[in-house]
């Protein structure tokens, strides 16, 4: 015979204003099974909790229901209050009356009476739990870190540091990312390469890194502990172990192309590194555009290099790898202003990105940081940058803020300010939203020390007439037509997901939204989690970050890595589906409507034939209990633990049969 | 807006007040265009101005009413609407829009005509009908003269493709049909940027110190980039570009010289239809430049063209 003990919460007046507790505590008391009832002013407080425990020994409760708040709040913590009381932690029920009840209704006697029949379910529920236990399952203790920018760095060396290995996955030829293509970083004006080539070097020196430049993850199977992967190595035509990166090769390689480094304002050859810094600095071969491959003949690089390293026959190797833990720091892409008509479709050369100017202003960039206009050659004597071009902007399919371009323009215009002093500079701008520490004071300062012109307005077209770029916009605090003739123009264009993020997710089997970029488990309190366990997010993958918020997500995501690996194991939630496989008829219904690849169907002997036949079986690593194989299930045979049928029913029949 | 699957290719035709006066030349060439690509405009039945250029700016209720008036007796013809003044298009079209998405005002202006109008009405320029429903490659099947490479800025004004959630049948910065019509006629399209600035319509009589100064930007920005006339399909715009040229030119000592043709216009001179001339003899600013630019290297033996003053 079950000993129920029922604890009505007030949660202080979210409750008790609408409810009237104590009475529903005495209703609950008459209620079969319950042997003790009561209520209290804040049940998940230390004497709350204490009240519960005390009640079992007095009154030798063996199951309990809480009529309080939503499960989701405060279930694990009455599962730990009852344990602590020596009760399995799966013998409590909780009875949502704040959010179910007192938060939606007005109304206090209907409310109270509707409290009553939710407590009686949950009762009913309660006097038919049992005992469940979790199962260990074993953790691999290796961390993958798909995307090698500056938040995949982080995040690797972060994990690494703590001691555990970690495979980093970049598929350009070098680790570094966007931050490198980076000139100096705002608000502090560090030189970009100054702040991240030690860490790319921190990386490749790191003993529990394995850095796979020029590859890519394929396939991701398994669940958290227990992933595995299989990465493809791209054929970088050049043998690691004897090449010693002196450089020959690509000073010789004798075709050109396009570099995606330079945002095509300057060339690499076939043969390449992206960039002088590169992190290994081993060269590749561009097979696409390399003159082997397309004309059969040439191989230059083979003959000048002193070490033999070069190797055409070389090919594409796919690893299968186990891991424990993936973090997914994948970054972002930059939105192709050729896509505007109204800006000239990227045919006028003297509108550029952001980031292509980026490129004109560094060092070791196209024009090896001087400022000159792309058509001519010519230093620009005025400026004009646009700011929330494709950003916050239905029109062109991103609604959203991009969120840095407001902090890179004002450092842009203070930076060529600096460069070319008599120069202007314009900007327009919606809004100017510097909210990061010290990002107001320098936009000001942009504003006021360097003298750049803010102009808030939109930009309605851009075209060329003479030398000149025509800029024609609205500044809607004069409200008047502005008309600039510009010997520049740059583009803070909107910042996309990577152009495969959705395949990526499709891969991993986690969310996107409608943009694609990557859906956290929750957007307050689980910003790094997404809802697949073992699976982190850091950087821009997630939503358009600077530097200082994507490395302090991609130390969250590390540092979620490393609390889960410094578990001895994983122990997997009982509350999940079970198949009774002496009736299941391997149907495979369950196995097409399991969202998250639970179910397995395998080979069992039957108990009674003792042949061999295929039945259905839940992975318990990955079964979420979310109970929609249960529904599917022809049969019937398959229970989900903690919510049996007998357990359903006996609720609704709780308030049925009233 | 859109396609329609109107396989008759039978349109409730919407002239508005221009096409019966400035813009007979429009008018006429529509009726020669439409019948020989086999369109049928059927005249709704005592339509009314649909208040462009005054109404919205002056009355809220009457810039919906005046339009739903005519959208309320088309809608029994069951035809698409075919309208070929961007004005027209536009009032008419933001009209419908407003009294499908404003429950109260569409029951004013309910009240107002003494009959309902739900907004269902499909209201399409008459330049999006003609190439996207008799299609680009029936219209090259009738070009007889290709045009030989005349560059053509085609100018869509800024009300033929704006707002872009009431008319959007092109892209709205930076239309793109008119350019592939002129294309499919044999002239070649400039690249310009003015081809949805405002020509300053609705202030041709009341501000025209502001007309010039938009219209001559217009005018001067074509003929930088290289045109040799420029296309239309408005007559406001037409009224504006080819009736206030000669102003222009006068007041800022500036020789333009640009020809404003019609796209119905440029169509029939391709086409060869008949009464070309007679159209163009109706502009202000003389096309024959034009015609003997295309004759010299054609066979346009068609001597009433090449009469042309």
């Amino acid at each position: 015979m079950s000993r129920v003990g029922v604890f009505v919460c007030w949660c202080g007046s979210n409750i008790a204003k609408t409810v009237d507790v104590a009475r529903a505590a005495e209703a609950a008391a008459s209620m079969p099974g319950v042997v003790f009832a009561t209520d209290y002013k804040y049940m998940c407080s230390e004497p709350g909790q204490n009240l519960v425990k005390e009640a079992i020994h007095e009154h030798k409760l063996d199951r309990i229901v809480i009529a309080s708040c939503s499960p989701r709040l405060h279930e694990a913590t009455f599962q730990r209050c009852i344990a602590e009381a020596g009760l399995n932690p799966y013998m409590v029920e909780m009875a949502n009356i704040r959010e179910h009840v007192s938060w939606v209704h007005d109304d206090r006697e209907k409310a109270t009476e509707k409290a009553i029949d939710i407590i009686r379910m949950l009762v009913a529920k309660v006097r038919r739990d049992f005992p469940l236990f979790q199962n260990q399952i074993p953790l691999t203790k290796r961390a993958l870190v798909i995307g090698g920018g500056i938040a995949g760095i982080q995040a690797a060396l972060d994990i690494a540091d703590a001691g555990y290995p970690v495979t980093l996955v970049e598929r350009t030829p070098s680790i570094g990312g966007r931050m490198a293509q980076y000139d100096k970083t705002f608000p502090t004006l560090d030189c970009a390469a100054c702040i991240l080539t030690p860490k790319m070097v921190d990386c490749v020196s790191h003993p529990h890194i394995d850095i796979r430049t020029y590859a890519e993850v394929e396939e991701v199977s398994g669940f958290v502990g227990n992933f595995r992967v299989a990465i493809r190595q791209k054929a970088k035509s050049v043998d690691e172990s004897k090449c010693t990166g002196c450089g020959l090769c690509t000073t010789k390689c004798p075709v050109r192309v396009n570099s995606e480094f330079e945002e095509d304002m300057g060339q690499r050859r076939a043969m390449y590194v992206p960039f002088p810094q590169a992190v290994p600095n081993i060269p590749v071969i561009d097979r696409e555009h390399c003159r082997l491959w397309n004309d059969q003949k040439c191989g230059v690089c083979a003959k000048v290099c002193p070490t033999g390293a070069v190797d055409y026959e070389q090919q594409d190797q796919v690893t299968m790898e186990e891991f424990g833990a993936i973090v997914v720091a994948t970054g972002f892409n930059m939105w192709d202003h050729r896509q505007i008509g109204e800006y000239g479709y990227g045919q006028i050369p003297d509108v550029i990105s952001g980031i292509q100017l980026e490129r004109l202003m560094n060092a070791s960039g196209p024009t090896e940081g001087k400022i000159v206009r792309p058509s001519d050659g010519k230093v620009p004597r005025s400026v004009v940058f646009v700011a929330c071009v494709g950003s916050r902007d239905e029109n062109h399919g991103h609604s959203y803020c991009s969120k840095v371009c407001c902090m890179y323009t004002a450092k842009h215009a203070l930076l060529l300010k600096e460069k070319l002093h008599d120069a202007q500079m314009y900007v327009f701008y919606m809004d100017i939203r510097a909210n990061g520490k010290g990002y107001e004071e320098f936009s000001r300062r942009a504003i006021e020390e360097y003298g750049a012109n803010y102009i808030r307005g939109r930009v309605s077209r851009i075209y060329q007439d003479g030398d000149k770029v025509v800029v024609k916009g609205a500044d809607t605090l004069l409200g008047k037509q502005v008309q600039i003739e510009a010997d520049m123009v740059v583009l803070a264009t909107a910042m996309e997901p990577q152009p495969d993020a959705k395949n990526l997710a499709r891969m991993l089997g986690i969310s996107t939204d409608q943009h694609n970029w990557f859906s956290e488990a929750h957007p307050k309190l689980k910003p790094v989690e997404v809802l697949s366990a073992g699976i982190y997010l850091a950087g821009a993958c997630q939503y358009p970050k600077d530097i200082p918020d994507t490395v302090a997500q991609a130390s969250g995501a590390a540092s979620k890595v490393t609390g889960l690996f410094a578990r001895p194991h994983l122990r997997s939630e009982p509350m999940i589906a079970t198949v009774d496989q002496a009736r299941c008829v391997a149907c495979q219904l369950c196995a097409g409507v399991c969202p998250f690849t639970a179910i397995e169907i395998v080979e069992i002997q039957d108990a009674k034939t003792k042949q061999i036949r295929l039945a259905a079986k839940v992975n318990e690593s990955l079964c979420h209990g979310c109970g929609t194989c249960a529904a599917g299930c022809r049969g019937n045979c398959i229970e989900l633990r903690g919510f049996t049928d007998a357990q359903v029913l006996a609720q609704i029949d709780a308030l049925a049969l009233m | 807006m859109g396609a329609s699957n109107n396989s008759e290719l039978t349109y409730a035709y919407y002239p508005g007040c221009s096409i019966h006066g400035t813009a007979r030349d429009y008018g006429l060439s529509i009726d020669a265009v439409c019948s020989a690509l086999g369109m049928d405009l059927v005249e709704i039945p005592d339509w009314n101005c649909c208040g462009a250029s005054s109404a919205h700016g002056t009355d809220n209720l009457l810039s919906a009413a005046l339009p739903a008036r005519n959208l309320a007796i088309a809608c029994k013809m069951q035809m698409d609407v075919a309208v070929p003044c961007a004005a027209c298009f536009n009032r008419l079209a933001v009209a419908n829009m407003r009294i499908r998405e404003e429950a109260e005002l569409r029951q004013r202006v309910e009240t107002a005509l003494s009959q309902s109008y739900d907004g269902s009405a499909n209201v399409r320029t008459l330049l999006d009908i003609v190439i996207n429903d008799a299609g680009l490659e029936a219209i090259k099947e009738k070009v007889v003269r290709p045009l030989d490479g005349l560059k053509a800025a085609c100018y869509y004004g800024c009300l033929m493709v704006r707002p872009p959630d009431a008319v959007a049948f092109d892209r709205p910065e930076d239309p793109q049909i008119l350019d592939q019509l002129v294309a499919a006629l044999g002239a070649e399209p400039v690249a310009w940027p003015h081809k949805t600035e405002c020509c300053g319509a609705s202030f041709s009589l009341t501000r025209t110190d502001i007309v010039m100064k938009l219209t001559g930007d217009v005018l001067r920005m074509a003929k930088r980039c290289g045109a040799e006339c420029i296309v239309c399909a408005c007559p406001l715009c037409m009224a504006n570009l080819d009736m206030r040229q000669a102003t222009i030119e006068k007041v800022s000592g500036q020789q333009i010289g640009l020809p404003v043709l019609y796209f119905t216009e440029m169509m029939g001179l391709a086409m060869s239809l008949p009464g070309v001339e007679s159209w163009l003899r109706m502009h202000m600013v003389n096309a024959g430049g034009v015609i003997r630019r295309l004759a010299a290297v054609q066979d346009m033996s068609d001597p009433a063209l090449v009469s042309l003053p």
